[in-house]
């Protein structure tokens, strides 16, 4: 205990608790609209296109990764959603498609190309997240605050339409609502959030925490707006102490988050269950 | 003018027509049934009139004083997941959303018309009650209510009361004769044959063959005359 204290004085610490809290309340906003929308597959393969972009940003020593990532994804993003609602091309082989080869080409670039001595350090922190959240600086901070606000507006304002377009499409459709306008804006968030939340937990491990807290709030509430809220709570919850775990034990900073998510996801599911059969 | 006028249209998936050669119109305040045969094309139809898909051929003619957002609709099975996290009135209200256009949030009006709506449904009580733990004929209900939040000037029924007790579907249709009372324009696909000739003032028969006219004149005709004797010993009216 003394000990977290201790850390928490250190400016890295403090920055890495509001960079992580936000990515966390930032990315379980959307999770239970792309469970429902049974579009979480959308979220796994944007992860890889950002990882290959990520690759070919740090080959061609961008100032900043995200300034290629972040366009890139967002193209990738409205594309994949546009052909899930084809129903011509399965979306689903799309997406497989195209995340095998983003990572393939992400890979096979920073191969030939990389100067760095250590590749497979810098593979496997693009891939797992690095430490690089316990190295933030003031630019990379603000960044994330105005991206996060960006994406919780876009939510609080949104809140009531991704309802009726997550619930029932094709009634929102019939009844005047622009379903199709919506979900772009909702494709541009989700991508923005995945790149966002690349730094925090690394590309293999985005969709886990996108996914991760919406799930363990479906097994246990039945509201939508419940839903919501608890996600965001949990996924808060979890992204602090997995950061506080990592810090003490020295673990890798995504997987220990993605780790106590699951576990999390666990205890949901024993909670649900035993109080439905109470119920019965 | 009419609410709504189809002219000649044919129905169908990937350029493979269901049905063909349709020609009808509703005026406000008009009740019409579309009866026909299983996979005649009568949800078909209903989606090409909510624009969810396109007609083959011919042409589908809103008033201009017809907006999107005055359509109700009720679908016939809701592709809604089981595990859908959603309470009574959060899907009730979410029939406004077609109003509220691009503002963000409900207005009290509005948060009014779906407290009315699930009185009339008589679902007040379920209100904050899970979807997905309902039964049927409430889950029909919900599904209503939320179909008055969005109709102003038509509501577009689908089998209203499939998967209901005759008590419970008796009430469905009287609520929908109450709502059409106060002006607003049905159009309901029923198999309840014996309802639809009681409630409506127009039928259209889709299938082999093709009627629209009154109820009075279905009556008489000879498709309906069939129909009617072919369908009424097996419901339950
Ligand atoms: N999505 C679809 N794609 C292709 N054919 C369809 C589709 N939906 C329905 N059909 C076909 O269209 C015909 C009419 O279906 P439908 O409009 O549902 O009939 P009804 O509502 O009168 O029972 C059926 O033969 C059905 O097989
Ligand atoms: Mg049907």
């Amino acid at each position: 205990m003394d000990k977290i204290i201790i850390y928490m004085q250190y400016p890295f610490v403090q920055n890495a608790l509001i960079v992580g809290i936000l990515i966390a309340l930032c990315s379980s906003l959307f999770g239970a609209t792309l469970v429902l929308k049974r579009l979480s597959f959308i979220g796994d393969g944007l992860s890889h296109v950002a990882f290959g972009a990520t690759a070919v940003a740090a080959v061609m020593s961008f100032a900043d990764d995200m300034l290629l990532a972040l366009p890139v994804t967002t193209v990738s993003a409205i594309l994949l959603l546009k052909s899930g609602q084809n129903a011509k091309i399965r979306g689903d082989a799309a997406i497989a498609m195209i995340s095998a080869g983003a990572l393939a080409f992400g890979y096979l670039i920073m191969n030939i190309f990389s100067a760095s001595s250590n590749l497979s350090g810098d593979v496997c922190s693009t891939l797992f997240g690095s430490t690089s959240i316990l190295t933030l600086d003031r630019k990379d901070v603000w960044l994330c605050v105005l991206l996060s606000v960006f994406v919780l507006t876009v939510f609080v304002l949104m809140y009531n339409k991704i309802f009726a377009i997550t619930f029932d499409e094709d009634f929102a459709k019939a009844t005047g609502v622009r379903a199709d306008e919506y979900n772009l804006i909702i494709a541009v968030v989700i991508a923005i959030i995945i790149v966002l939340a690349m730094n925090l937990v690394g590309a293999l491990l985005v969709s886990a925490l996108i996914v991760f807290p919406a799930l363990s709030a479906m097994r246990l509430l039945s509201g939508f707006k419940q839903v919501m809220i608890c996600s965001a709570s949990l996924s808060v919850v979890c992204a602090l102490s997995g950061i506080l775990i990592s810090i003490l034990a020295g673990t890798p900073v995504g997987a220990t988050i993605v780790a106590v998510d699951a576990v999390a996801f666990g205890i949901a599911c024993f909670i649900g269950r035993a109080s439905r059969g109470a119920r019965k | 003018m009419a609410l709504l006028t189809a002219r000649n249209i044919s129905l169908g998936y990937d350029s493979i027509p269901v049905a063909e050669g349709l020609n009808f119109h509703v005026d406000s305040g008009d009740y019409l049934a579309v009866v026909g045969e299983n996979g005649s094309g009568k949800t078909t139809l209903i989606r090409t009139l909510l624009q969810l898909q396109n007609p083959l051929g011919g042409e589908i003619v809103l008033d201009d004083g017809l907006r999107k957002n005055e359509i109700g609709h009720l679908p016939q099975q809701t592709a809604i997941q089981k595990d859908f996290p959603a309470s009574v009135r959060e899907i009730v209200i979410s029939g406004c959303q077609g109003r509220a256009g691009l503002r963000p949030f409900y207005t009290r009006e509005e948060k009014e018309l779906a407290e009315e709506s699930m009185e009339l449904m008589d679902i007040s009580e379920l209100a904050v009650k899970c979807y997905r733990e309902l039964s049927g004929g409430q889950q029909q209900r919900v599904l209503l209510a939320r179909a008055l939040c969005a109709a102003r000037k038509i509501l577009l029924l689908d089998e209203p009361a499939s998967g209901l007790d005759p008590s419970a579907a008796a009430r469905m249709y009287d609520l929908i004769e109450k709502m059409n009372g106060k002006g607003i324009a049905i159009i309901m696909v029923s198999h309840d044959i014996t309802a639809a000739v009681n409630y409506a003032k127009h039928i259209l028969h889709i299938g082999d063959n093709i009627f629209y006219g009154t109820k009075e004149e279905y009556i008489k005709s000879e498709i309906g005359r069939a129909f009617i004797k072919e369908h009424r010993g097996g419901e339950t009216a």
